[in-house]
């Protein structure tokens, strides 16, 4: 990462797909009894697809809202395209990111356009606009769920939903998106769309994309950027040639082989390793 | 709402004329709730017809009719309009800001808490006085002191219930059993209270229980109107905000909205609103939990529609409600708690079994 690595102020630069949309300066995150985050560094530019990798409790989950400013990291600085996230106004810092959080409600009694409408909340003062619903449309012509838009949401497939939350989370038009586990409960076809879905944003707009998750393989497929995470530390960052066999086993606890499918390359599990969890790469 | 539009249309125009369908249908509710209040100010015992009605309005009308229909049918009827408002909107903001389908000032027990402190403030503190005829169980002299009480009440069953449903992540039927605990807690209390008063009498108990509309007069009228249309305007502005709440907290959150401050200030401007109506008129069940579920069925759950929608609903649902209590068996009026509890409870079995199939 040549570019703007020594310039963590931003001020007074040009928006360029060379500067970094988000930078992460030793963050650190501690609840009373447990540092669930320590001294976390990395950097993402403008367009970019990266993961977030570590087993359960690394800390992924922690990481993501301690940069949408859900929760306050206890040290460390969080820049959003050059300026500190806590000193931005909740409403500018929703028109920057967007989230899609792992567990969310689905039993409201909302058509799919009026909860994609919702991603228009930080731009709306008193009523959605002719703008704010031509957004709503084109990012459902994008996702494929132009059909559904009357449909009420309690009565769509998991994936269709998953697609809508997205939906919202895009329609804020953010310059960032944030994602918690994606295409987990998705069946294979959706996982695929979701990623492709999420790539093709980052390639038409410059969307840069963080999202954690646990499907290695997806992750190398679909992502520029990795950041593995392992109690709390990154492990590694960069591009896909840190996630090696020996990353791979740090961070899981598990033995695996890395092979080359038609130039993709996979990530298998051999067998259990001795050090730490076995059944870390669960779910 | 499921019917396929056509492919060809925009969907911008689809979802505009959904919209507008949904805005027709909250426009003609406050309208049937308005035409309803016009119809139940010609009924009563005595007969009058809607030209003496509007000539008492306007003031042209011989001295008795004027008098039945400014001093007695008339705040019966606003009350019922701004009660049933209140009461409704409380009920659907609180479903909203404690992510409970069964929250409502009566579910949670904080309608009991608001009735035991205007008890309170009318037993011990002289705001008024317990009487001994049927028709004027409870007499209240100062209202501001009783709508102080009232909200204390309701203001320390707010914090009881925000405290566990923050604390221990409480399961929503958890919740209202804590509720119901806490409502039979207070109305314990408030007999006790009444056994205080110089004058003890049945009829004053159950005015706390069975909440009547017949009793509020002009000043207690204005001093509801001024905490309800404040709230409803409140809510109504945070719409937007109430509906990002709906998508969970950590969705509202990265949508720009304070939900840690937006729950507390919402249940308390929520609760202050239950409690006028409460310490005026009496504990008046269900209204709050029928109304919005009515319209959540209705109009779905988009609080741009929601909220409106249920205000009218609970104005026209109460209004509706006491004119059948004063009509049925008239000249005898029952309170119309009663009848809302009738009125309410099927339907909303009725509704929870119909969604149960969706």
């Amino acid at each position: 990462m040549p570019v703007a690595e020594s310039t963590l102020t931003g001020e007074g630069l040009e928006i360029t797909w060379e500067r970094n949309a988000l930078e992460l300066e030793a963050v650190s995150f501690s609840y009373p009894s447990w540092d669930v985050l320590r001294g976390v560094t990395f950097r993402l530019r403008y367009g970019e697809v990266c993961s977030v990798l570590g087993n359960n409790g690394a800390g992924k989950t922690t990481l993501l809202k301690c940069i949408l400013g859900i929760l306050k990291p206890s040290d460390g600085v969080v820049l959003v395209e050059g300026d500190c996230a806590l000193s931005l106004r909740p409403t500018e810092r929703a028109r920057r990111m967007g989230y899609v959080p792992q567990r969310h409600d689905g039993h409201h009694r909302l058509t799919v356009f009026e909860a994609v409408l919702l991603g228009r909340k930080p731009y709306v003062n008193w009523s959605a606009g002719r703008r704010d619903l031509e957004v709503v449309e084109s990012v459902l012509g994008r996702l494929g769920l132009s059909h559904l838009s009357l449909r009420y949401t309690d009565e769509l497939s998991g994936g269709e939903l998953q697609k809508v939350i997205i939906a919202r989370a895009l329609a804020q038009e953010p310059r960032i998106i944030l994602l918690d586990e994606p295409t987990n409960n998705l069946d294979l076809r959706n996982q695929v769309e979701m990623m492709d879905i999420l790539r093709s944003e980052a390639r038409r707009s410059g969307l840069c994309v963080l999202s954690a998750i646990h499907d290695i393989n997806l992750a190398l497929r679909y992502s520029d950027k990795f950041v593995i995470l392992k109690d709390g530390r990154v492990q590694r960052w960069g591009g896909p040639e840190v996630v090696t066999e020996e990353a791979v086993e740090e961070a899981y606890g598990v033995r695996v082989k890395m092979v080359d499918l038609d130039g993709v390359r996979c990530c298998l599990p051999v067998a259990p390793g001795t050090s730490g969890n076995p059944g870390g790469k669960s779910q | 709402m499921t019917v396929k539009e056509g492919e060809a249309a925009s969907l911008v125009d689809a979802y505009r004329a959904l919209a507008r369908r949904k805005a027709l249908l909250v426009a003609s509710l406050s309208l049937g709730a308005l035409a309803l209040a016009a119809v139940a100010l010609t009924l009563g015992s005595a007969g009058l017809s809607l030209a003496d009605v509007l000539r008492a309005v306007t003031g042209r009308a011989e001295d008795t009719v004027y008098r039945i229909v400014l001093h007695i049918r008339l705040p019966r009827v606003t009350a019922a309009l701004l009660a049933g408002t209140g009461l409704a909107v409380v009920g659907c903001v609180m479903q909203n800001l404690l992510v409970n389908p069964l929250a409502s000032d009566y579910t949670l027990g904080i309608s009991q808490g608001a009735a035991f402190g205007a008890a309170v403030a009318i037993v011990f503190l002289g705001a008024g006085s317990t009487q001994s005829t049927t028709l004027d169980a409870v007499w209240v002299r100062n209202p501001y002191l009783v709508t102080l009480f009232a909200f204390l009440g309701a203001i320390l069953t707010t914090l009881v219930v925000l405290g566990m449903a923050g604390l221990r992540r409480m399961a929503p039927e958890a919740l209202v059993l804590a509720g119901i605990a806490m409502g039979a807690l207070f109305s314990a209390g408030t007999v006790i209270v009444q056994y205080f008063a110089n004058d003890v009498q049945v009829a004053s108990v159950v005015f706390w229980t069975f909440g009547d509309l017949g009793r509020a007069t002009w000043k207690e009228l204005a001093v509801m109107a001024l905490v309800i249309f404040p709230v409803t305007a409140f809510f109504i502005l945070k719409r937007w905000d109430l509906n990002a709440l709906a998508a969970g907290d950590e969705t509202a959150k990265s949508l720009g909205v304070r939900a840690e401050r937006l729950r507390p200030v919402g249940m308390l401007l929520a609760s202050l609103a239950a409690a006028v109506s409460v310490a005026f008129l009496g504990i008046i069940a269900f209204v709050g939990l029928v109304a919005p579920h009515m319209m959540r069925r209705i109009v779905g759950s988009d609080y741009r529609y929601l909220l409106p929608g249920s205000a009218a609903a609970g104005a026209l649902l109460l209004l509706a409600s006491d004119t059948v209590g004063r009509t049925m068996m008239a000249p005898v009026v029952l309170p119309v708690g009663a009848i809302t509890s009738f009125l309410g409870a099927p339907l909303f079995v009725y509704l929870l079994l119909r969604g149960r199939g969706r």
